[in-house]
């Protein structure tokens, strides 16, 4: 194995240091705290969200419903927590749970969770247009001074990123539990054997996925300020890209938390990139799949070196 | 194999069982209409869930996300193309067909050339084709030529028109399943890619022509679908994505690939309109009315599971 194949996670480091890098040629002015903070913050909630797929991608199954999901939580931030916070808070962990038992039935009657979670994006948007028919609410004020709160040196987003990403490490990839979760992606059987309950280890990495998805939605209302049904149907899509992007892969449970955040990093600043060109609006989402075709391209490379050692 | 183990037919009961739940609720009134607008929307539904059926049939992982995007740009440039003028209906035919063969083979080039996983190299160009449409869509809204509109709105033996193109498209992919050996051919590769590339199958022939068709099927799908509701819009195709996948395994074809089902696309197209009808007449509001189809689809999921679990 050569040393890039070893160290998947040069890869997406390049990617967005290369993407940063022209972005700061065509505007020298974006290379400061407030220019820093206008590019990303909207990639935390991005973030978060993929970190959440990758829960789900970790141990082999992949989540449609995610953008709706996201969404919801995102109407319950904006209603029940700012009105009856415990209420609101409840809600939210009834949330997270229901996710957990998402996994363990999916687990234990061997249901595709591709056609599961596709039908619980139809149940997440039904709720949340029942609690929010139009858009509207209101984040909490406490929400709304986190993350808008002015760190020194770096800006919020930076500092979350980084939060972020090392606390997913350290859960993922250095805790023994992390480390029997990945394995459910990579044998599950062998897993079984070893004496664990794949069940209930689906269960949790689904529940940690509820959990992330949860605090995307409230990131997102912290940013927003109000939410409505549709508010993140696009971040299905995205966080899937977005784990890819990081060096992570749909079986085996490849899959890299740092990787993920700067995935979604990348794919925010694809959007951007664009504006910065002079180049009409009109392809900014075009942007985002170019690069993920020019990143996974690049990625191939890797992978043909690695296998040819 | 007796009726009752034929995974289509629960499609189709559960179809039946919409439509007679409504049709409870009126006491019989307006059967008709309501079977008419099932089949003109319904069509749609249909054909995009049979090109979505061919490729979920290749097996595991193998999923077209690029279904949307292509029917809009399919369509806008169809349009466009056509410009309202009359007689043009065939050149719009002829350009959302080519582009829909364009992106087919756009995206199973990303696959094949880019050893990308489907999921992601259809996701990637679609965002792609999505922003083709938006730069050649914008600021216009062109209506269809008048004919073509009438085609697409209108009804010969009493069947919607959009109904028998999708019939017939049904009945064509069958008989190419079934009979061809195109259609063997594409079943053993679902079955077991390696075993299938062993046995002499051209493998890459085989997925690169079931990338292709169902980029025809959705840009097909899309022209019919703007002609139908009156011209080109940027979210016509949204909906489209998650009702492909959703008839497609509704319809008792399996997700992991390798067994298909054509007549249980149409009875899950049918249902999918059916249930929103229903739910509609019996006062849901919009909210209760997605968690119920969720619920629903889950439901079907399970049963269609458990069944096979018997057996």
């Amino acid at each position: 194995m050569t040393f890039l194949a070893r160290h998947r996670i040069i890869l997406p480091v390049v990617s967005l240091a290369v993407l940063l890098a022209a972005t700061f040629y065509m505007q020298p002015r974006a290379m400061s705290y407030f220019g820093l903070n206008l590019l990303f913050n909207l990639a935390v909630p991005i973030a978060l969200a993929t970190i959440a797929q990758m829960m789900i991608i970790m141990v082999n199954d992949i989540d449609l419903s995610l953008g709706a999901f996201v969404s919801l939580a995102a109407c319950v931030t904006a209603t029940f927590l700012n009105d009856a916070p415990m209420l609101g808070l409840l809600i939210l962990l009834a949330l997270v749970l229901s996710y957990a038992v998402l996994g363990a039935v999916i687990h234990a009657l061997e249901l595709p969770a591709i056609v599961v979670t596709l039908g619980m994006s139809f149940v997440w948007g039904g709720i949340a247009l029942f609690i929010l028919p139009s858009p509207g609410g209101a984040a909490p004020g406490w929400l709304r001074t986190l993350m808008t709160v002015k760190p020194p040196f770096a800006p919020m987003a930076v500092v979350a990123a980084v939060f972020i990403a090392a606390v997913t490490h350290l859960l993922i990839m250095r805790s023994g539990i992390g480390t029997v979760l990945r394995g459910v992606g990579g044998n599950a059987r062998s897993v079984a054997r070893a004496g664990w309950s794949v069940i209930r280890l689906k269960a949790l990495a689904y529940g940690l996925a509820g959990l992330f998805g949860v605090l995307a939605g409230m990131a997102l209302v912290g940013l927003a300020t109000s939410a409505d049904a549709n508010i993140a149907l696009r971040y299905t899509l995205l966080s899937i890209a977005g784990v890819i992007l990081g060096g992570g892969e749909f079986t085996g449970g490849k899959v890299s938390p740092t990787g993920a955040v700067i995935g979604a990093f990348t794919l925010t600043l694809a959007a951007s990139f664009l504006s910065f060109m002079r180049l009409s609006p009109d392809w900014q989402i075009g942007a985002q799949g170019a690069i993920l075709i020019l990143v996974l391209t690049a990625r191939l490379i890797f992978r043909q070196k690695g296998s040819e050692a | 194999m007796s009726v009752l183990s034929r995974p289509w037919l629960w499609s189709w009961l559960a179809a039946a069982a919409a439509f007679s739940l409504t049709l409870g609720l009126t006491s019989g009134r307006g059967a008709g209409e309501l079977g008419y607008a099932a089949l003109s929307f319904g069509a749609f539904a249909a054909i995009v869930g049979l090109g979505q059926m061919l490729v979920i049939t290749l097996g595991p992982g193998n999923v077209d996300l690029s279904i949307p995007a292509t029917m809009t740009l399919a369509a806008t440039l169809a349009l466009k193309a056509m410009g309202s003028d009359p007689g043009t209906a065939f050149l719009g035919l002829v350009i959302a067909l080519a582009v829909g063969f364009g992106t087919g083979v756009a995206n199973y080039a990303l696959i094949f050339l880019l050893r990308l996983p489907p999921i992601i190299a259809t996701l990637a160009a679609s965002l792609i084709y999505q922003s083709l449409a938006i730069w050649s869509n914008r600021g216009l809204r062109i209506k269809p030529p008048a004919g073509l509109a009438d085609f697409a709105t209108g009804r010969f033996l009493g069947l919607p028109n959009v109904a028998w193109v999708g019939l017939a498209l049904a009945i064509l992919v069958w008989i190419v399943l079934e009979r061809s050996v195109w259609g063997r051919w594409l079943l053993a590769t679902g079955q077991n890619l390696r075993v299938a590339r062993l046995a002499g199958v051209p493998v890459e022939l085989v997925r690169a022509s079931t990338y292709i068709s169902v980029a025809v099927f959705a840009s097909l799908a899309g022209y019919l679908l703007a002609s139908f509701s009156g011209g080109a819009a940027l979210n016509m195709g949204q909906e489209y994505l998650l009702m492909s996948i959703a008839v497609v395994v509704i319809g008792g074809s399996s997700i992991a690939g390798g067994n298909s089902n054509v007549p249980g696309v149409w009875g899950a197209a049918l249902f999918m309109f059916l249930v929103v009808s229903m739910l509609n007449s019996y006062g849901a509001g919009a909210g209760v009315r997605n968690v119920l189809t969720g619920t629903i689809i889950i439901a079907i999921v399970i049963a269609a599971s458990s069944r096979r679990a018997r057996t």
